[in-house]
């Protein structure tokens, strides 16, 4: 696998994941001119800014009106369009998930819907802004597609795949705020529905981890300084959660006799769930879960957070160990 | 639009009434479903697909036509009736109503009928998809694109916010193309909407989102078309159309009484329904 040579080191390059969906939709935005944007007064907070731009007259701004942001993108992909709409996830998929359901996916109209601000590690402004229960929200809805990038490039990437034609369902994007090491580079591969090993230990693993967005990162640093211990990890990116890669889960199961799940969300319903479910019935091993264990988030750096609420990389070394005792 | 005679009136109340008893008849069936506001929209209905519309049943997704987006999703009955009675598919069919395995769904759902514009019942997202589908055909076709819009909406789901972020986005926008018409019978599910939540002054209110508003009585076909034929004529903005109905409208034991909201004739109070129907008719 094809990854940034500087993933270990210290001054490895940082970008917002955030980033890279702003700069796929444009590059989308310029390739398919049925491409609009509809934004509830975040433009540039969630980087849809570089399209409002370059598209002015495709851009619709709905002020801080979520509910009307999802339903009129459900009207205008009626008409043909393929629609985005980006607010925070707090608030879309948050507060408007009835109208999602029932005018997006109960309609099976394409509308991407990116999901900014998820995570603990929005930080400072508070558990009311920290989206994390947001995969749950969404891997529950038929027809929808949900979609969570480890990086600013793969998030740009999986911008422009979820917005390609060959993408005829809703999708949902999963995007962070905070700078984030970039760990893949612009040939890395990414298709929807597939996961890649992104760390490869030197002797035969016997735990995997799957990983998902933001701590992705932290995973490869936990499975690089377990290496060091002599716990051999095998990191699995697992940057689309549905439809997920059963045959991949299923492999690393297989292989490592062992599962961490890794996810800055909620442990119920998450990734890790997602999981759960796909091994429970086809590859039954031990797993451990690393999130949110039922506990809202608060204000604080976002290394804090990460640290209070054990979902860093100590955390996930942890619940490695754990898992290998069991 | 064509001018509206004497006999299209004439033809257009029997069409009315033909609709009414497809109504009764079909939730007599399903033996669930709502019974007062499908009797009470079946005239706007019927304006609309008889003689307003430009619309094609042999080519429902022909792309220049007229939408008719429907909000209130639960009055499908009179939605439905009035496809079957304009062509879209076979009348017989109203008798699935509810059932299994059926098109007609409890409440719109267009991957069973993918003819319909939009699936609804949870009330409030109705006009805002109208909205975004004015917007997506301005983009394309410019504000003078021959497309008419109308927009559906009960005025219980008034009580929602999205239906108020819909009316601040569209006065925004200017869409003229737009035409909201509200089924004004002052009933939902809990009582009368002006003890529930009241909406009065209610065109102050809507006069106030920038929208051109007229009120009617929506059941005289003289008034629903020439209403539409104002709005159309409104180029600065979009227009709303608060029709005063009568929930139950044609059964007089139904008329005004919000206990039929949301429940079906029996069949013993069916066929009583469609006797006094049945008369009208002669």
């Amino acid at each position: 696998m094809k990854l940034n040579p500087k993933i270990f080191d210290a001054d490895a390059e940082q970008v917002p994941i955030r980033k890279g969906f702003g700069e796929g939709l444009l590059i989308a935005g310029q390739t398919n001119d049925s491409v609009v944007g509809l934004c509830a007064d975040l433009t540039e907070s969630t980087q849809m800014h570089l399209f409002k731009n370059k598209f002015p007259e495709r851009f619709i701004e709905v002020g801080v009106a979520e509910q009307n942001m999802a339903t009129v993108a459900s009207g205008m992909a009626a008409m043909g369009k393929v629609p985005v709409i980006s607010s925070y996830s707090m608030f879309s998929p948050g507060r408007n998930w009835e109208q999602i359901r029932t005018t997006i996916a109960y309609n099976d109209r394409k509308v991407v819907i990116a999901g900014n601000h998820t995570g603990l590690s929005v930080g400072p402004d508070g558990g009311t802004h920290q989206a994390i229960e947001d995969i749950a929200l969404m891997r529950v809805m038929p027809n929808m597609i949900v979609l969570s990038p480890c990086d600013s490039i793969e998030a740009k990437k999986a911008t422009i795949a979820a917005l390609s034609s060959k993408i005829k369902s809703p999708v949902y994007i999963r995007l962070a705020r905070e700078k984030t090491p970039v760990i893949t580079v612009d040939d890395t591969p990414f298709e929807i529905g597939k996961a890649a090993v992104f760390f490869e230990p030197k002797e035969k693993a016997t735990v995997g981890i799957i990983a998902t967005g933001s701590l992705v990162h932290k995973a490869i640093m936990a499975a690089k300084e377990l290496e060091e211990e002599n716990i051999f990890v095998k990191v699995l990116n697992l940057g689309t959660i549905k439809p997920i890669d059963v045959d991949a889960v299923v492999a690393l199961a297989k292989e490592c006799g062992r599962i961490v799940t890794v996810e800055e969300h909620q442990i119920a319903g998450g990734m890790g769930s997602t999981v759960a479910e796909v091994l429970a019935s086809h590859y039954s091993v031990p797993m451990e879960f690393v999130g949110v264990n039922d506990k809202f988030g608060q204000s604080g750096t976002p290394e804090e957070l990460i640290e209070y609420y054990g979902i860093g990389k100590e955390g996930i070394k942890k619940a490695a160990e754990k898992v290998l005792s069991r | 639009m064509e001018a509206l005679t004497d006999s299209k009136v004439k033809f257009l109340e029997e069409k009315a009434n033909d609709i009414r008893i497809s109504i009764i008849e079909s939730l007599v069936t399903a033996k669930s479903g709502h019974t007062a506001g499908p009797l009470g929209m079946a005239d706007i209905f019927t304006a609309l697909f008889f003689h307003v519309l430009k619309h094609d049943p042999k080519k429902p997704d022909w792309q220049d036509r007229d939408r008719v987006i429907l909000s209130n999703g639960h009055i499908c009955p009179v939605y439905y009736a009035t496809l079957a009675h304009s062509g879209y598919f076979p009348i017989d069919e109203l008798q699935t109503l509810r059932k299994f395995g059926s098109r007609l769904q409890g409440h719109p759902h267009r991957e069973y009928l993918p003819l319909l514009e939009t699936s609804s019942g949870p009330l409030g997202s109705g006009l805002s998809q109208a909205v975004g589908m004015v917007i997506a055909d301005r983009i394309d076709n410019g504000k003078t694109s021959n497309k008419q819009f109308y927009a559906l909406l009960s005025d219980g789901e008034h009580d929602e916010g999205n239906t108020w972020e819909a009316y601040l986005l569209a006065g925004k926008e200017k869409l003229q193309n737009l035409t909201v018409i509200i089924d004004r019978n002052n009933i939902q599910i809990d009582g009368f909407t002006e003890d529930i939540l009241p909406l009065d002054p209610f065109e102050d209110k809507l006069k106030a989102f920038n929208f051109h508003v007229q009120s009617i009585d929506g059941h005289d076909m003289r008034q629903i078309v020439a209403a539409i034929g104002e709005a159309q004529a409104v180029f600065d903005k979009p227009s709303v159309i608060i029709a005063n109905t009568i929930p139950g409208k044609g059964v007089s034991f139904m008329e005004r009484k919000f206990e039929w909201h949301g429940k079906p004739p029996t069949a013993e109070e069916g066929e009583k329904a469609l006797e006094e129907l049945r008369t009208k008719k002669k």
